[in-house]
């Protein structure tokens, strides 16, 4: 029989297959076409400030100059808050969900996590700005001047805005991911091996810290870095509360700003200064290579964990 | 392992479970808080007016045109980013199973995916706002459809992976041609899963505020022309309501500010539905 039917197949199975491909093609397009283009345009800044831009921390759109120091900081510190508070519940929920909650239980809790996630961004930026905001200014930031107030974190005006307030939405945001993710890895620790562990008389405590940990370690890392991309990348939740302070400051209450967050509340004032637009490029184009460094990873990292457990994962 | 005594081990273990179940509560606790604070002062500012008419002096006045701009922008993000992913992931899952190029779209893809929306905001600013000087509702469309691409790429990926190959083979025994196995059978199998996948992308991305911010911006006016001429979408700025919240909450107007909390419910609500009923309705097919 001839391959195909025909030779050289089906004009139409051809056309569908090249139709196919070149769909398929277009997200890689995109993605380099976008690189291209941040860096393209972040040409002026980078001839004019070079390298010194990334630890400079003047902001002065009057005279046209301008540091990314102030912005990769808050990015950082937010960041770095976020994964603080949301890693440890999220490995809690998730533990909860696997081993300890009866399966109506897990149904309410997931379906309340996965109703979270769902919340677009700038519900929570509006929550916070009207609802947290004012909540942490109160009760939480006096609080802390009183108590821990000797800290360089705690210094400051009370005002409810700053990252230690932007961390802690940012760390609301992510929660749901990580623990979905942290979730699906625990579920897929073989049955066997915990109930033999059961079996010997261990408490779900210990089943969950020598099995379910050891053999779900690598996955839950993967999940970590996911999260990080997300937090460093977050816009809206955060712009109302960061405070739009272009100062590197320790003080966890004064106002910063994030990449993402300048990027946004920036750009009106921008779109007519070269200078200034080009700046907001380059701060584009940095969050563009640090997302694509953590996928890059990201992936790395979970692929080896395919090879090595035998594609378990 | 070391011996311990069972009462340290005991009290340890009840100790995490206490910690778990507060950790799981607190997840719910700000659920309810945000939902229920959503919900009273949204609620507040919902009449016919808000629904009908638009807010000209910034005190009284509705959405009404936020809800038609954001309804036609995710429309249309939906034209072009769904047919585009669905014949993206036909190619990975039927040609590009184990390719080299394969692997490099899903990375690509895996990438895009975790980008900020903000950056591909950027990136539709600069190559069609810039070329065509003005803002418009249709690249913020092109945003959204971009954001779409590798969500449905994947899912469609997954749902016709999951497929069993002997429905491909029946099919292409009897002589039907790739593509038509592809379309009609192909996709009849998958359709629970795909309808799944394509609802919760709609609803993430109509939600979204950070791409539109520099791409249709957002207006205060219906289209000056009569609502049958379309231009005005691929010309200027359109009105969608999550840069209307974003306006809105930040301006001193106190009546502007609870507007903002009625779109912000409105969308919520939008979103939320979507994302239950997209869910209820995969898993009831899979009983």
């Amino acid at each position: 029989m001839v391959k195909n039917g025909k030779k050289g197949g089906y004009p139409a199975d051809n056309f569908f297959k090249g139709l196919t491909f070149l769909c398929a093609l277009l997200i890689v397009v995109i993605m380099t076409t976008l690189f291209i283009q941040l860096f393209y345009q972040s040409v002026p800044t980078i001839r004019k400030f070079g390298l010194e831009f990334f630890w400079s921390k003047k902001w002065d759109p009057v005279n046209l100059e301008f540091g990314a120091l102030s912005s990769i900081y808050g990015t950082i510190v937010t960041s770095v808050i976020a994964m603080l508070i949301a890693v440890p519940l999220s490995f809690v929920i998730a533990l909860f969900l696997v081993e300890i909650a009866g399966p109506k239980v897990k149904a309410i809790v997931s379906q309340a996590l996965d109703l979270l996630a769902a919340i677009p961004s700038i519900i929570y930026g509006m929550w916070g700005l009207f609802i947290f905001a004012p909540f942490m200014q109160d009760h939480v930031q006096s609080f802390l001047m009183k108590y821990l107030g000797f800290l360089p974190f705690f210094k400051g005006i009370p005002m409810g805005i700053g990252m230690l307030t932007s961390g802690l939405i940012l760390a609301l945001m992510i929660l749901p991911f990580i623990s979905a993710v942290m979730r699906d890895i625990f579920q897929m620790v073989p049955p066997v091996v915990k109930e033999s562990a059961y079996g010997v008389g261990s408490t779900t405590w210990e089943v969950s810290y020598h099995v379910t940990m050891k053999y779900g370690l690598q996955g839950v890392l993967g999940a970590v870095f996911l999260g990080l991309g997300r937090a460093i990348g977050e816009t809206m939740a955060i712009t109302f509360v960061i405070g739009n302070g272009y100062t590197v400051s320790a003080s966890l209450f004064d106002p910063a700003n994030t990449i993402a967050s300048t990027l946004a509340s920036q750009f009106s004032e921008a779109v007519s200064q070269p200078i200034f637009k080009s700046t907001l490029m380059e701060l584009g184009l940095v969050l563009f290579i640090v997302t694509f460094g953590i996928q890059v990873a990201a992936q790395w990292w979970l692929n080896r964990i395919r090879l090595s457990s035998g594609g378990g994962l | 392992m070391k011996k311990r005594p069972v009462l340290f081990r005991r009290l340890t273990d009840r100790i995490v479970k206490i910690i778990s179940v507060l950790a799981a509560l607190v997840g719910i606790f700000f659920l309810l808080w945000i939902l229920l604070e959503v919900l009273f002062r949204g609620a507040s500012s919902f009449n016919f007016q808000f629904f009908t008419e638009i807010s000209l002096d910034g005190e009284n006045g509705g959405v009404a045109n936020a809800i038609v701009g954001t309804f036609v922008i995710t429309l249309t993000a939906v034209f072009i980013g769904v047919p585009a992913g669905l014949l993206g992931g036909i190619f990975l899952s039927e040609y590009g199973r184990n390719s080299r190029i394969g692997n490099l779209i899903r990375f690509a893809s895996n990438v895009m995916m975790g980008m900020p929306s903000i950056i591909i905001g950027l990136f539709v600013y600069s190559v069609i706002v810039y070329n065509t000087g003005s803002f418009s509702g249709f690249s913020g469309a092109v945003a959204l459809a971009i954001i779409m691409l590798p969500v449905i790429l994947r899912t469609t990926e997954d749902m016709l992976s999951l497929v069993p190959n002997s429905l491909r083979e029946a099919a292409l025994a009897l002589g039907t041609p790739r593509w038509k196995v592809t379309l009609h059978i192909l996709f009849k199998a998958a359709r629970t899963g795909l309808i799944t996948g394509i609802l919760l992308a709609t609803a993430r991305v109509s939600g979204e505020t950070a791409p539109l911010l520099f791409t249709s911006l957002n207006s205060f006016y219906w289209p000056a022309e009569p609502w049958w001429h379309f231009w005005s979408f691929f010309t200027s700025p359109t009105a969608n309501l999550t840069v209307t919240i974003n306006d809105y909450a930040m301006s001193p107007y106190k009546g502007l500010n609870s507007m903002a909390w009625g779109a912000s419910l409105l969308i919520t609500a939008c979103v939320l539905v979507l994302n239950v009923f997209a869910r209820y309705h995969f898993r009831e097919k899979t009983k």
